[in-house]
């Protein structure tokens, strides 16, 4: 195996169509895992980090741009990211231990393409896109068109994702994301739950998300809860609306970590919760910075 | 008590015993000088690895090594053909066998081959190239499926043992063991309520963050010096030396420093297999295991299925028991069914009972100890059934076990009397601590349980030496696992009456002292702790002799009083441990004594514990809000690694009640071999463990010391349960608590059970 | 294959050895530096056994390719104490008892440190999820979170 560290994304598109053996990486926190368990060793590895364009937490005039590389614990330390998207730094610091922050990425996160991957429930609620690196150049595509099933990615071979575009969030926004793990920490999410809310100055929704991890073969939207709290005060009915919502989007497996009648169960507990969470952070506009425990359930 | 509200305080009469300074290895802990078993590097050293079983259960049909012997770099590979015929008794065998497969694979990680090669890349190029045939046979994984008729055997001759007239068909049931008392119909009959259930457990493992290591060198003249951590370097010795048909003296066994063993450590796996890859390749090889060899290949504690139906008058009296215990042995006979059954119904005076247990073997890897082995999982169903009784009874679950406690002359269920035990104190130390009337908050619920366990005393030597300075060295051969140097060096600087800073206690290898039995039973303190105060003794009565000589007065006229020869009327002056030692050449030489002993006075061991935890009510999410634990130590040495022990044991209950297990394929392989998802506790998990120490002193130490390592674990499956009993309204039988089964009994109960 | 000579600073010192481009830090650190100090637990990024500072970054060496550090700082246990001034953290451990076998200790100081660094008055509960990335078996985190806790207040005052 080669290790590679280009510092464009030319030098990297080039790396990866010498040989389709190639991987590109961030923080390896799943690479080396798996190597380790057994999966075949590529026979290049392209290290992304050296490339600044894929480091770092940059505000646009629309909006904000992450680089896919970028440490997520560069994001739970950007206090203005995590006072307008406090879900999605939620998401993005429950990857693991402080160890494993300073590594894992949100393009990393997503394009292991697990189920459970907990910053892409929240990606997909605040619309973000990825900008992938081609043989001709980028292509942009929403983040929820990336994962594919398990350990796949819609990302066709010599591609990779350079950044993520995140647009400023609407008045009277609010995000939030909850999962559901054993412990209270390094453990993988048994169900998460994704949630945006927007609110007019009455209260009333006037715009939601609702995307659920770990309960499908990748992040499913649930467009019935999205539907069932636009218009509502975010009421009793209307929770309960999102719970059964949930519960019914659910297309989960038995396995190690949690059963299917669980997973159904908890996606509407947890969904409700996080609705809960979201438009309380919208009726405050943005709400706070997430705790350190913040977002286990 | 806590470090803040207990300052260094000594136990009465003591100037040391019962103080906190810092351990010996301390700095090498701190700074990363200490060595574990994979620290250590030798000129020319090369790197092995273990080709194991990828099946459950099959037929080993042949293994060529002839492609990965040629890859550039391999020096030497081993198979079951390389060991002499396992030989012995059957125990033996199975150890053998167990450390690397002949015929058969019997579980998952069974070891087929291992390599020695110049890095550990070559090492494991050459494990894929090593060609095994495997004919793949039918596994059993429960003791359900193993001992139902007709159920696929492990072993083709092992005729259950503890059976008359005994069985002539072979099965998986390598024994039964029988505990009885009175006539449980006469008990039951007198009992005004009766508690029947099952209670089952997953096998958990030890969970040492150090995995298993093995440095060995084998040298022409057929000697081999291994380094490894262990817990026991005798036994380590002892264990190899009949894997390899070697007379034990041929081997050297240095011990590295252990990072954890909770009993995990008291067996060989790796050290055999690197002597003889050793001697093969004639360099030094490095064996390290990898996390998921750790959880496929090494012991873990048993799995268990508990059938118990337990009676009680309305007095608040057990009146009657009856224990049916089956415990997974793994692949070969061995579970601590025995323990179990002793340990079960230890706490409680009760007149009817019989306790019936098995140790069935299954396609999992050979379990070995674990904390207390045997006493959580029986304990689970006694400490659950006995807090269902109390309830039933309108009586407080303390106060139900003050009336039913043993004490001090009562007969153990097991059969000997109890000497002098602090049971009841501990049961009193719970029910009078804030935490027992403390309010509790919305969805929380407490839970308490108590724990037995023997303790253990067996075999051990110190030698003491007195340097030319006038400090002293202290040796022995138990390896410490937990602070045990600070309470060796405490016990001696107390003897000599000397600061605890001028004695240096150390762990000697196999050939620098006398035998010692492994670190385990919580012995080491109590039984290495009585060689090093009567080789003290020894070395003390020598300089009395000396100061004698010195003063040419008969030795009685001599007393050692805090650290220098008084003469009884005070008509000469002083001599300092110092003075004699600089003398010694007119004395008579240099100053040392060794003892040696088969530890006698065990006191034994019992904990209360008290538990709140929070019950999430829609995802069956159990989180631990408060504990407390008394526990009897006789006399705490060292009072903050006494604490440590009590937390640290708790904890591992903590992790066995709530989430740990081994999950399996249907194929018979492990579907969680890693840290990720055996889930042990981590920090965020847990609150303070407020630990109570209780002196009850042993009369058969000379400090009154009873052992303290193990019997924490051994309430907290229950108590933890009872908690989660009290805060959702529904008894689980089953553990892990995982939040799936809780949910799961709050939506749909847990009467099914 | 050739290996790579990989230069770098750990623990203060310019440093440089040679690496297979797949081998992980820790395995270049404990055979090629000789830092045995750092532990492998896990080999998963699970345990913090193996915790080192990557450019002052707390990370798990285990799951860091040895090439990588090229070019970067990196601390260890070895290199927290001050010739033999110990850490206030070491300190702090050995003081209150926060070790028992003591394998996991290395990866905890070097996570506390980074806590620290970054939090200099953390409360119980930061302490707890700031390390729960560091499993220990043997002390149920007690004393391992109390000396902590002394550590900052120790280092608070000495700022002062």
């Amino acid at each position: 195996m080669r290790y590679f560290a280009p510092t464009t994304v030319d030098e990297a598109v080039g790396l990866l169509a010498e040989s389709p053996g190639r991987k590109v990486f961030a923080g390896a926190t799943d690479v080396i895992p798996q190597m380790r368990a057994g999966r075949p060793e590529p026979d290049g590895l392209i290290d992304l980090k050296h490339i600044d364009r894929l480091m770092g937490v940059r505000r646009t005039a629309t909006g904000w741009v992450i680089g896919a590389a970028t440490p997520t614990s560069q994001l739970t330390g950007n206090a203005e990211l995590v006072a307008e998207f406090p879900g999605l730094c939620e998401g993005a610091g429950l990857i693991g231990s402080d160890q494993i922050q300073n590594r894992s990425s949100l393009g990393g996160n997503l394009c292991n393409a697990s189920p459970a991957a907990d910053s892409v429930p929240a990606m997909v609620v605040n619309g973000m896109r990825a900008v992938i690196a081609t043989g001709g150049g980028t292509r942009t595509v929403a983040v929820e068109d990336v994962p594919a099933g398990p350990g796949r990615t819609s990302l066709a071979p010599g591609e990779f994702i350079v950044e993520f575009e995140l647009d400023s969030a609407p008045a009277n926004t609010g995000d939030a994301y909850l999962r559901l793990i054993p412990r209270t920490e390094m453990d993988i999410a048994v169900v998460g739950a994704g949630v945006r809310i927007t609110l007019d100055g009455s209260g009333t929704c006037t715009a939601a998300t609702v995307a659920l991890g770990a309960v499908a073969p990748t992040v499913v939207r649930v467009p019935e809860a999205e539907a069932a709290l636009v218009g509502s005060t975010i009421d009793a009915a209307a929770l309960d609306a999102v719970a059964a919502a949930a519960s019914a989007a659910c297309n989960p497996i038995d396995d190690k970590r949690g059963t299917i009648a669980y997973r159904r169960h908890v996606a509407g507990v947890l969904a409700k919760r996080a609705v809960n969470i979201a438009a309380e952070r919208a009726r405050n506009r943005a709400g706070g910075t997430p705790s350190s425990n913040g977002g286990s359930h | 008590m806590t470090i803040a509200d207990d300052p260094a305080t000594t136990a009465p009469g003591y100037k040391w015993v019962g103080t906190r300074p810092i351990r010996p290895d301390g700095f090498e802990k701190v700074t990363g000088r200490a060595r574990f078993g994979a620290d250590l590097m030798l000129a020319g050293m090369l790197e092995g690895s273990v080709l194991r079983s990828p099946h459950a259960h099959a037929r080993i049909t042949s293994i060529d090594t002839t492609k990965a012997a040629s890859i550039p770099g391999v020096k030497a590979i081993i198979t079951g053909a390389d060991f002499p015929e396992p030989a012995g008794n059957p125990t033996d065998q199975d150890m053998c066998r167990n450390a690397i497969a002949r015929d058969k694979v019997l579980y998952e990680g069974h070891v087929v081959a291992a390599v020695a090669a110049t890095s550990k890349r070559v090492a494991n190029q050459a494990l894929a190239a090593i060609e095994v045939t495997y004919e793949v046979l039918p596994h059993v994984m429960t003791v359900d499926e193993a001992m139902a008729p007709g159920a696929v055997l492990l072993h083709d001759n092992m005729i259950t043992k503890g059976v008359d007239p005994a069985p002539t068909e072979p099965s998986n049931v390598a024994s039964r063991v029988v505990y009885q008392r009175g006539e449980l119909d006469k008990g039951f009959a007198d009992a005004d309520v009766v508690v029947e259930r099952t209670f089952t457990t997953k096998p958990v493992h030890q969970g040492y963050i150090e995995p298993h290591a093995a440095v060995a060198d084998t040298t022409p003249d057929g000697r081999s010096t291994v380094w490894c951590s262990s817990q026991g370097h005798f036994a380590m010795r002892a264990y190899s030396a009949k894997v390899l048909g070697w007379d034990p003296s041929r081997l050297k066994v240095i011990p590295a420093e252990i990072g954890g063993g909770f009993g995990g450590k008291t067996t060989i796996y790796l050290e055999p297999l690197a002597v003889r890859l050793s001697q093969k390749a004639g360099r030094p090889v490095r064996l390290v295991m990898g996390r998921d060899e750790v959880f496929k290949a090494t012991g873990p504690a048993s799995a268990s299925k508990v059938k118990i139906k337990m009676g009680a008058n309305k007095a608040g009296e057990i009146t009657a028991a009856e224990l049916w215990m089956a415990y997974e042995a793994g692949a070969y006979p061995g579970s601590a069914i025995g323990a179990g059954s002793m340990t079960a119904l230890a706490p409680y005076n009760i007149p009817h009972f019989i306790i019936e247990g098995f140790d069935v073997v299954v396609n999992k890897p050979r379990v070995y100890s674990y904390r207390a082995p045997g006493a959580p999982q029986s304990a689970f169903a006694v400490e659950s059934v006995v807090d269902e009784l109390a309830h039933k009874l309108g009586i407080d679950p303390i106060d139900f076990r003050l009336k039913n406690a043993v004490e001090e002359g009562m007969q153990a269920p097991y059969g000997p009397k109890y000497q002098k035990i602090g049971f009841r104190e501990t049961l009193e130390a719970i029910k009078n601590h804030p935490h027992y009337t403390a309010p509790l908050g919305p969805n929380q619920g407490r839970g308490v349980a108590a724990g037995f366990w023997f303790n253990a005393g067996m075999n051990s030597s110190a030698v003491v030496h007195v340097n030319e300075d006038g400090n002293v060295t202290v040796v022995t051969g138990s390896p410490d696992i937990g602070g045990s140097r600070a309470s060796m060096a405490l016990m001696a600087a107390e003897e000599f009456g000397i600061d605890y800073d001028r004695v240096r206690p150390l762990v000697a290898d196999t050939e620098q002292v006398g035998f010692n039995d492994v670190t385990g039973g919580s012995r080491v303190t109590l039984a290495t702790g009585a060689a090093v105060v009567e080789a003290c003794r020894k070395v003390i009565a020598d300089l009395r002799g000396r100061a004698a000589k010195t003063w040419d007065v008969p030795v009685e006229q001599v007393e050692w009083v805090d650290g220098q020869a008084q003469h009884v009327d005070g008509s000469q002056p002083p001599l300092s441990l110092a003075a004699i030692a600089k003398g010694w050449a007119r004395t008579g030489g240099p100053i040392s004594a060794a003892a040696s002993l088969n530890a006698r006075g065990v006191g034994a061991g019992f904990s209360t514990q008290i538990v709140d935890v929070e019950v999430d009510p829609d995802t069956g999410h159990t989180q631990v809000v408060r504990y407390t634990t008394a526990q009897d130590a006789g006399r705490a040495i060292h009072p903050s690694y006494v604490e440590g022990q009590l937390q640290g044991g708790v904890v591992q209950g903590i992790g066995w009640a709530l989430n740990e297990e081994y999950v399996y394929r249907a194929d018979g392989t492990m579907d969680n071999p890693s840290f990720l998802d055996y889930r042990i506790p981590v920090a965020s998990d847990l609150p303070m463990i407020d630990a109570v120490i209780v002196e009850v002193p042993n009369p058969g130490h000379p400090y009154g010391v009873r052992g303290v390592g193990e019997v924490g674990i051994v309430p907290p499956l229950a108590a933890v349960a009872n908690a989660v009993a009290a805060a959702t309204g529904q008894r689980f039988t089953d553990l892990p608590l995982s939040p799936p089964r809780v949910l799961d009994g709050i939506l749909n109960g847990t009467d099914a059970n | 294959m050739a290996r790579r000579l990989i230069n770098c600073t750990i623990n203060g010192d310019p440093t440089d050895f040679l690496v297979e481009d797949g081998d992980s830090l820790l395995d270049a650190l404990r055979n090629e530096v000789g830092l045995t100090g750092v532990k492998e637990g896990c080999g998963t990024g699970d345990c913090g056994a193996c915790s080192v500072l990557l450019n002052d970054r707390v990370t798990c060496s285990c799951l860091v390719f040895a090439p990588e550090a090229e070019g970067a700082t990196i601390t260890t246990v070895e290199g927290l104490a001050d010739g033999d001034h110990l850490h206030p953290l070491q300190e702090c451990f050995l003081e209150g008892a926060a070790l028992q076998c003591g394998v996991c200790t290395p990866g905890f100081l070097v996570a506390a440190k980074a806590l620290l660094d970054h939090n200099p008055n953390p409360t119980e509960t930061e302490v707890r999820f700031g390390l729960a990335g560091n499993l220990c078996r043997c002390t149920g985190y007690d004393k391992i979170v109390r000396a902590v806790l002394e550590a900052a207040a120790q280092m608070r005052e000495a700022n002062v």
